[in-house]
């Protein structure tokens, strides 16, 4: 074989290098050289998983399953609060070891869904109002939802380094896009009719936004939340690759050792969580009027407390 | 005659035009003097109001009546700039309401205007003491008093004791109802009123009709009032304008528009209107001189008498008790005649003028 390929018009790719792996390499190099200017932002993100880890770890099993219950009871009724405290004795029964990499889990995916609200809902919002930066946008949102997460963990890890917060910058990547998607859809499908209505009346386009088209478009921002957090727990097993700990970090080392045993509690455990997560989550997605009250602070736990006050005056 | 009205609305040469090359469109029209039609083809725009002129007075109600996409609800959305207008000028209470900025147009759309809508376009989210307080919510006036107008408001709707409903668990009728109380909530001097009875079902529609006359009487609200339908437009209108293709094709009180449409399209639509409460005796008498010449000599003192200004329904009630002509009078002076000929040719709409 000739070192020289020879170039041909009906085959030009393969003689044609334009070097764009080697240009993307160099992302490595710059990510490396910028560490220092990271590190302020990576230590604070890292105290505020460690502290809801602390949190989580420090408070007994039990006092959990019970907070937890409570706020379903409040959001999402009866029904769903016997899955989610089944789902968490489980979770508890499943291994020894089990409940405190659930909860490191949690604390990481709780981290990861809380910046991807942060970031999503505005950037959600931008897109519901504006078709440009829709179109700008989509692409990459595109891209973050299907660019496979190996290809960015090195240059993220290079700049980061390794451990909790690069494992929630990976998980945000992955779980951010239908938490955007699905708000610009929301407020896009709020009727233009209720919002001309408003603007009739003489509202402004804060109020507008407030007033009108962020509470119709709740279920559909809810639903996207519900997905976000879906996803981010879909990540923990990848994160785990970069020293992330908890049940993600138990079924990697699993596959290591061939350890189908240490896997199945591990998934297992992932699964659980997911129910929980996704069961009362959900719930938030429906409208007041579904669930039959006016207010959401009208009935269950809050409910007897409010309906007592009221009473009272 | 009467004492000179204040005119609350003017709307002076007003034209606009949806697309893309909507000015150079409207500079065109103005130095060739396009049809919509040539427009459309030349500019791919599209003509939604031509040339509109018209004022309101102080506490009336003025229709305007159209059939669906002759402009009228675009008209409507410029007394409150939800459209801007291509060219032309809307003053309201003398003030030009293309100059003012985005705070002073809020302020006057929460404060002097209030509008209706076809599809009551309520807050779902919200109970109906909330939708009819909103505007004022808007405006930023504390809970309690807001809560207290919303009830007298919903009063005057006679829909007291709903206030902590949703939108959704009324009918439709009371919807429409809430979004009439909204309207008001603010105590506006100008009501918009979008085809609000449209998607309604007749009888309902009716009873609301009578309502909003009942409650227009006692609040004097400066009204424009939208419909497709000219029975509508009759009933509720002390004025009506007739808009077709862009353009408002007549303006007159409901008696004018019937007995006297100016082209066919306002002909054809009037065409199926009974006329027995429009038509006056003063339309379609002859004068005495006139029916002597065919019919000789009239016995005056025989005769019954009606006045100018009966209808022609008073008219029918004289006749079917006599076989002979009706006088008709004018501050106790004979001015006219009607014979049964004239009579029945009246009800059917020819009369000489």
């Amino acid at each position: 074989m000739a070192d020289e390929v020879k170039f041909s018009i009906l085959d030009p790719f393969s003689a044609i290098d334009i070097g764009i792996a080697d240009w993307a390499d160099g992302i490595k190099e710059w990510a490396t050289n910028n560490r220092e200017a990271i590190q302020p932002v990576k230590n604070y993100l890292n105290d505020v998983i460690i502290w809801m880890n602390d949190v989580l770890q420090a408070l007994p099993p039990l006092i959990t399953i019970a907070c937890i219950a409570i706020i379903s009871l409040q959001f999402a009724g009866k029904k769903v609060t016997g899955i989610v405290v089944i789902c968490l004795v489980a979770i508890g029964f499943l291994d020894p070891r089990a409940w405190d990499l659930t909860m490191t889990t949690l604390s990481i995916v709780v981290t990861s869904v809380l910046i991807s609200a942060i970031i999503g809902l505005p950037l959600g919002i931008l897109a519901g109002k504006s078709d440009r930066f829709e179109q700008l946008i989509r692409p990459i949102l595109d891209t973050m939802q299907t660019i496979p997460a190996f290809v960015y963990l090195v240059p993220v890890v290079m700049l980061v380094g390794i451990g909790n917060v690069s494992g929630v910058l990976v998980t945000i990547v992955f779980a951010l896009p239908p938490l955007v998607r699905l708000t610009s859809l929301g407020i896009r499908q709020v009727n233009p009719s209720i919002v001309e209505a408003a603007k009739a009346f003489g509202a402004s386009p804060s109020q507008i936004l407030c007033k009108v088209e962020l509470p119709l478009s709740a279920p559909s921002i809810m639903a996207g939340l519900n997905q976000t957090i879906m996803l981010a727990l879909s990540m923990v097993v990848i994160a785990s690759m970069i020293a992330v700990k908890g049940l993600g970090n138990e079924v990697l080392r699993a596959m290591g050792r061939l350890d189908a045993g240490k896997a199945i509690v591990g998934g297992a455990g992932i699964v659980l969580l997911a129910i929980v997560l996704d069961r009362i989550t959900e719930s938030f997605g429906l409208s007041k009027r579904e669930k039959g009250v006016r207010h959401w602070w009208e009935s269950g736990p809050i409910g007897l407390f409010y309906n007592q006050y009221k009473k009272l005056n | 005659m009467t004492l000179k009205k204040k005119q609350l609305i003017e709307c002076q040469s007003l034209w606009k035009i949806f697309g893309q090359k909507a000015k150079t469109a409207m500079q065109a029209v103005k130095e060739r003097n396009l049809t919509k039609e040539q427009v459309h083809n030349e500019f791919d725009c599209i003509v939604g109001v031509q040339n509109a002129t018209f004022s309101v007075d102080e506490g009336e109600i003025f229709c305007i009546m159209g059939l669906s996409g002759s402009g009228k609800s675009t008209l409507i959305r410029h007394i409150n700039r939800l459209i801007e207008p291509t060219s032309g000028e809307i003053f309201i209470d003398g003030e030009n309401i293309n100059n003012l900025n985005q705070t002073e147009l809020r302020e006057i759309r929460s404060s002097k205007i209030g509008m209706v809508f076809q599809n009551m376009a309520l807050l779902p989210h919200k109970n109906v003491r909330e939708n009819v307080a909103f505007a004022l919510e808007l405006r930023g006036i504390d809970k309690k008093s807001r809560d207290k107008v919303a009830n007298e408001t919903l009063e005057t709707v006679e829909l007291s004791g709903w206030g902590d409903r949703y939108p959704d668990e009324l009918s439709g009728g009371m919807q429409q109802r809430v979004g009439l109380a909204r309207a008001i909530a603010a105590n506006p001097q100008i009501l918009l009123m979008d085809e609000p009875f449209s998607a309604l079902d007749p009888l309902i529609r009716r009873q609301l009709q009578d309502q909003f006359i009942e409650l227009s009487q006692i609040m004097h609200k400066t009204t424009i009032f939208i419909t497709h339908d000219l029975d509508e437009a009759i009933r509720i209108g002390q004025r009506i304008a007739i808009m077709k293709d862009g353009m408002l094709v007549q303006i007159g009180e409901p008696e004018d528009i019937v007995t006297d449409p100016v082209d066919d399209y306002v002909a054809k639509f009037v065409s199926g209107i009974s006329n027995l409460h429009l038509v006056t005796a003063g339309k379609i008498m002859q004068s005495i001189a006139e029916y002597e010449a065919s019919a000789g000599p009239v016995k005056e003192e025989s005769l019954l008498k009606a006045k100018l200004d009966d209808d022609l329904d008073c008219l029918i009630d004289l006749s079917i008790k006599t076989d002979e002509p009706i006088l008709i009078e004018s501050e106790s002076k004979i001015v006219g005649i009607v014979s049964k000929k004239t009579l029945l040719a009246g009800i059917q709409g020819h009369w000489n003028t």
